[in-house]
């Protein structure tokens, strides 16, 4: 599954929107070449998570490790640097940047980052719509849009927040396709998501995130054994 | 000589030469002001002030160090692009999370301290500045002084050159991505608060850079931003805010029209563009090449 060094390692995070206690000590930890979700209903600080590791949050404590190195008091730029990389919710496409100035926009923070075509290959969509204003893709191509920026950048641990949210079905599978094949070429992911189901076909472990903290860890394989107790962390 | 509407050509050309100048200075200042909002949220009242920091300065080394016209349109800019960007990192960062007002009030202060300084050490009247472009060339219609044709060709210039770099170069694509999410373009790996600093130590550059062309033009007066920058704010304001090819247009356009009221209608000049901003407001709040937001 994987093989063993832990790439990232949050314990005790917590953080804070103005008076707002978000996290309460969130504690999981991600190997290397593992894809792992933060699992969660809405509001139980799955965003606020990665946000945090991201340091896109500047009222935050605890530790977040990379690679060993700790970064909880680096801005989010110093972070970006170390090859963590962030695709938001919102998908954060700019409107007023064409699709190929969203996509060659975040500059390279490491050697060994995708090629172009390299994106092309895996989005075909992109290359056909390179000089159209980003925001007026669908939602499906503004997601590929989003992800495939990130992986030109050479980072090595990505964090994905909720790529299938509110995409048709087929486009979810294509996701997930592309999630399993960023997962073969090494790539450490950590994955938001409601939809427990989806990430099942994607990922290695997961965390249940209730409250801002977790309360459970279930491994892929034994999904199946857990699948009544996660239903009700879920509220499903 | 032909006539037009009744108006002799000289007078005509010559005030639409007029009015292109000060369009120029128009345009290089509202784009200032449109590069420093668009990124900073910061509405820069001190804008004026800068300006006239600029035209002081060209005379200040001309006076004081034997350094002339065009050694200082480089060394103007720079020196009091830098004073920008302490102010920047001393007043302005404190207040970006603020509503806009807040910026608004500061640089509306500093402005008036600033005059106040220099009304305080050279008085209101004005200091000449000698023309670097003496003479000119005298065309059919008109007579064309070098120094005025210098002026519009390095605004255009000036003008096209931010244009070009903020709407075709990459620095340009992190500056208009940061002025929609500036914490996504962060968590990139873009340093933006240092992105932001040198934006406003650039608007301000610019301000300057027209203050130093502004010097032999008009004379160097402590006065002379406060006087132009409520003319600017309208150009902004039917402009669009943040919008830069809206700064440039307008600013030229705006400037032609007033030029053309005192051929044709010369109790209406000082007005005329004020009259424009209610009517632009009244029919497109958000300003000529302004989007809603």
């Amino acid at each position: 599954m994987h093989n063993g060094s832990v790439e990232l390692a949050v314990k005790g995070l917590n953080a804070w929107y103005g008076e707002s206690h978000i996290l309460h000590g969130m504690d999981f930890e991600v190997h290397k070449g593992e894809v792992v979700t933060l699992l969660g209903r809405n509001g139980a600080g799955k965003t606020t998570t990665m946000k945090a590791v991201m340091g896109m949050i500047p009222s935050r404590k605890g530790s977040v490790q990379f690679e060993g190195e700790e970064l909880i008091q680096l801005p989010s730029n110093r972070i970006a640097k170390k090859g963590i990389a962030f695709c938001p919710e919102e998908r954060g496409i700019f409107s007023s940047l064409n699709v190929y100035e969203n996509l060659t926009l975040p500059p390279p923070v490491k050697p060994g980052g995708m090629s172009l075509d390299e994106i092309y290959e895996i989005f075909p969509n992109l290359k056909e719509r390179l000089k159209s204003q980003g925001t007026k893709l669908s939602g499906g191509e503004q997601q590929m849009l989003a992800i495939g920026r990130i992986l030109r950048t050479g980072a090595t641990m990505l964090l994905l927040d909720e790529p299938t949210e509110g995409l048709a079905p087929v486009i979810v599978q294509q996701i997930g396709a592309m999630i399993r094949l960023l997962k073969e070429k090494g790539y450490t992911i950590l994955l938001v998501e409601q939809n427990f189901r989806f990430a099942s076909t994607v990922a290695d472990r997961h965390y249940v995130v209730e409250h801002g903290k977790v309360i459970d860890m279930i491994p892929n394989d034994q999904i199946g054994a857990n699948i009544q107790k996660l239903e009700i962390y879920l509220g499903v | 000589m032909f006539e037009l509407l009744g108006i002799p050509p000289q007078a005509l050309f010559g005030q639409l030469l007029l009015g292109l100048i000060n369009g120029a200075f128009y345009a290089m200042l509202s784009l200032g002001l449109a590069v420093i909002f668009g990124l900073l949220n910061v509405i820069n009242f001190t804008h004026g002030a800068q300006y006239m920091m600029g035209a002081f300065a060209a005379w200040m080394l001309l006076e004081w160090a034997g350094v002339p016209y065009w050694g200082a349109l480089v060394i103007a800019p720079i020196v009091v692009g830098a004073i920008g960007i302490a102010m920047e990192r001393l007043f302005l960062r404190h207040l970006y999370h603020l509503d806009h007002l807040y910026g608004l009030l500061l640089t509306f202060g500093l402005a008036l301290i600033i005059e106040g300084v220099f009304r305080k050490q050279f008085g209101s009247t004005g200091l000449p500045y000698a023309n670097p472009l003496p003479g000119g060339t005298r065309l059919d219609f008109m007579f064309l002084p070098w120094y005025r044709a210098w002026i519009v060709a390095a605004s255009l210039a000036i003008c096209l050159g931010t244009w070009f770099m903020i709407e075709r170069t990459k620095l340009g694509s992190y500056l208009r991505a940061a002025t929609e999410r500036p914490d996504l373009v962060q968590a990139f790996g873009i340093n933006v608060p240092r992105m932001i600093t040198l934006t406003y130590g650039f608007g301000v550059g610019l301000a300057a850079l027209a203050g130093v062309l502004a010097a032999p033009a008009y004379n160097v007066n402590p006065l002379m931003g406060s006087n132009l920058i409520i003319i600017v704010f309208a150009v902004v304001v039917i402009g669009g805010m943040g919008s830069i090819m809206g700064a440039i247009v307008t600013g030229f356009a705006l400037g032609i029209i007033e030029g053309l009221t005192k051929v044709f209608y010369p109790e209406a000049s000082n007005t005329v563009i004020f009259i424009i901003m209610a009517i632009v407001l009244m029919l497109k709040p958000a300003g000529l090449f302004g989007t809603p937001k």
